[in-house]
């Protein structure tokens, strides 16, 4: 067993030493297996990205209350009656003054220009209830103030204003048949708020001609157990026909979508992509094998087996697949990581958010460039090992 | 002892090729006998077979008919992987074109068949430079391939071919490649492993000077031996 260890560790050791003889034909490979893990990691670090944002924009001790039935806020509606007995329901914690801490809201779509194509784009503007700011973590302005009640004042999250024009502070903006003044900017941890613009909600509903409806509520929740106290009262009052989620859960579905949608796209781009480096590795491989003939045949000949010859040949194309997997991770962390987008959310508004590649998506991408390495080391190997002595001693 | 025991019997050995639809006959019957000890020289024309019978000898190519032993060992019905280790403890290669691995240097060239034993590092190493000293390259060890002369190169395989100690070498034109002054040194150092350590050698080789330093000249013509006697 020793001297098998020792003839495949000196087998190994002379083809790894050899690939400087087949240069560049083995960086075609590395480049290839890189393409491969770039495209892959890509979108997997924007279904990555978009997922954090969504996902991490909800809290577990807030509940969001929907129409039932309604998959989003957009498609949501809930009357100024059902909102008065939302107000009353058990599970939801009061502030000092007795009031209950909920926040109606309405979410509406308004345009919004992008500012790298300069093309439209739906952006979302929240009206939000007094409570709105305190409902969600983090919440601060960074320019500028907070909107004044009743006035037709709108703050703008940080990240949609990095993406879209004309939101600049100070500015005047026109959404339907009013102007906007933007009095601030606000940061919300990162979440999809940044995605917001952010106004009174007495005032939209009044502008925008919805005066007896918001599209959701959100409420603070007194206890673990208290999301599941306002669904049982939801459930059995006939006059709230209302989905109760928590806010968490609610975000986590919203993102799952996208992300998916992301996740399918990527991936058969990248298994097609990872077909063709395999075709690539097969070439450089099977060129190894018969540029090494003499060698191989000659090792054979002193009395070495086909197996130390199968896993040199193996052990090539995989530092080949490791090397184009790291260089990937690495051209695809300095080039996407941290680069901001936006795509259509599942409210059919644009949510900002950046492309963040995590260790396990690295992880995923190298591993996909080992497979791509074994699946095109693998023949050749076997070749190798049955490559008849005869043959090769005799092939160069 | 020599006569009923030789170091190489064939007996009734038949090799074809196939060409296509075309089949060739490199031997019908062909019988040999080789005395341990001995230093035999094979000539003849291109494609009389020279080279075929020294891979039958050496274990890597296989007989279509026939017997082959040696040192009383049958190896014709042997399967690869104890061909294999069959050719690493009995079998010395040297080749035309030397075969040394280009990236290793002289000392792990001469190694690699050490690496098929169980012998120690420190043993493997001193095996190593005695070989390399028998051949005349000990100052040597660290040089690669590249670095070396093509008579120097050739050492360096003779003693990759002898540090295991076998008790058979097979020379493939061991000195079509080179000069004469290197030829007649690589020739003298086969004379005196064949001399000295007892090793008997089978050269396969066109240049008639070469066949000189050989005991005996088999000419290979037809399928059949034309055997005659050197003047020592």
């Amino acid at each position: 067993m020793r001297s098998l260890w020792l003839q495949v560790a000196a087998v190994t050791s002379i083809n790894l030493k050899s690939i400087a003889q087949r240069r560049w034909l083995s960086l075609s490979t590395v480049i290839a297996i890189a393409l491969v893990v770039i495209v892959l990691l890509a979108f997997l670090a924007m279904a990555n990205g978009f997922q954090r944002t969504i996902a991490g924009s909800g809290a577990d001790d807030i509940a969001i209350v929907l129409r039932a039935g309604s998959q989003a806020e957009i498609n949501s509606t809930v009357s100024r009656d059902q909102v008065r007995l939302i107000e009353d329901a058990p599970g939801i914690a009061r502030g000092a003054d007795g009031k209950p801490l909920i926040s109606p809201e309405l979410y509406l779509v308004v345009d919004g220009i992008k500012r790298t194509t300069k093309t439209k784009a739906n952006l979302p503007l929240r009206g939000i209830g007094e409570q709105g700011t305190t409902l969600r973590k983090d919440v601060a302005i960074t320019a500028g103030r907070m909107f004044s009640r009743g006035s037709n004042e709108i703050v703008v999250g940080k990240a949609l204003l990095r993406e879209f024009e004309g939101l600049d502070l100070g500015s005047t903006v026109a959404f339907g048949a009013t102007r906007w003044t933007v009095v601030g900017v606000f940061e919300a941890g990162g979440s999809v708020f940044e995605s917001e613009i952010w106004a009174d909600l007495n005032v939209v509903q009044s502008l925008f001609n919805r005066n007896n409806i918001v599209q959701t509520v959100r409420a603070r929740l007194t206890g673990p157990a208290a999301l599941s106290e306002l669904k049982n009262y939801s459930d059995t009052d006939p006059r709230l026909k209302l989905d109760v989620k928590s806010e968490a859960s609610y975000f986590a579905e919203q993102a799952s979508q996208t992300t998916d949608l992301i996740q399918k796209l990527g991936w058969p781009l990248a298994i097609a992509m990872a077909l063709g480096a395999i075709a690539g590795a097969l070439n450089t491989m099977y060129s190894s094998v018969a540029s090494r003939a003499t060698e191989i045949a000659t090792l054979r000949a002193i009395g070495f087996g086909g197996f130390p010859a199968f896993v040199g040949t193996l052990a090539e194309s995989l530092l080949l697949a490791i090397i184009g997997g790291l260089l990937g991770a690495a051209a695809t962390y300095l080039i996407f990581d941290g680069v901001t987008a936006s795509t259509l959310g599942g409210n059919f508004t644009q949510v900002v958010f950046d492309f963040k590649l995590s260790p396990w998506l690295i992880a995923e991408g190298v591993a996909l460039a080992l497979i791509v390495g074994l699946v095109g080391g693998l023949f050749p190997a076997v070749r190798a090992a049955r490559l008849p002595i005869v043959e090769g001693l005799y092939a160069n | 002892m020599t006569a009923e025991h030789p170091m190489v019997r064939l007996t009734g050995v038949a090799k074809r090729f196939t060409k296509g639809k075309e089949t060739i006959s490199i031997f019908d019957h062909l019988d040999l006998a080789i005395p341990r000890g001995d230093f035999i020289a094979v000539m003849g024309p291109s494609g009389s077979g020279k080279t075929t019978l020294l891979n039958l000898l050496g274990g890597i190519d296989r007989a279509d008919a026939g017997e082959i032993s040696v040192a009383d060992h049958r190896i014709d019905g042997l399967s690869e992987g104890e061909l294999a280790a069959w050719r690493a403890a009995n079998i010395g290669f040297i080749f035309q074109f030397y075969n040394l691995m280009p990236m290793l240097t002289a000392a792990q060239n001469v190694e690699l068949p050490l690496l098929l034993t169980k012998l120690r590092s420190k043993e493997r190493a001193e095996r190593v430079q005695t070989a390399l000293s028998v051949v005349g390259l000990a100052d040597r060890t660290k040089h690669r391939p590249r670095e070396m002369s093509g008579g120097q190169q050739q050492r360096v395989a003779i003693a990759r071919a002898i540090v295991s100690d076998p008790n058979l070498l097979l020379c493939d034109e061991p000195t079509g490649d080179l000069d004469r002054q290197s030829a007649d040194e690589i020739l003298s150092i086969l004379q005196l492993l064949n001399g000295e350590l007892g090793k008997t050698i089978v050269m396969v080789t066109h240049d008639p000077a070469a066949a000189n330093y050989a005991k005996r000249v088999l000419h290979l013509d037809k399928g059949r031996f034309v055997e005659r006697e050197l003047a020592a």
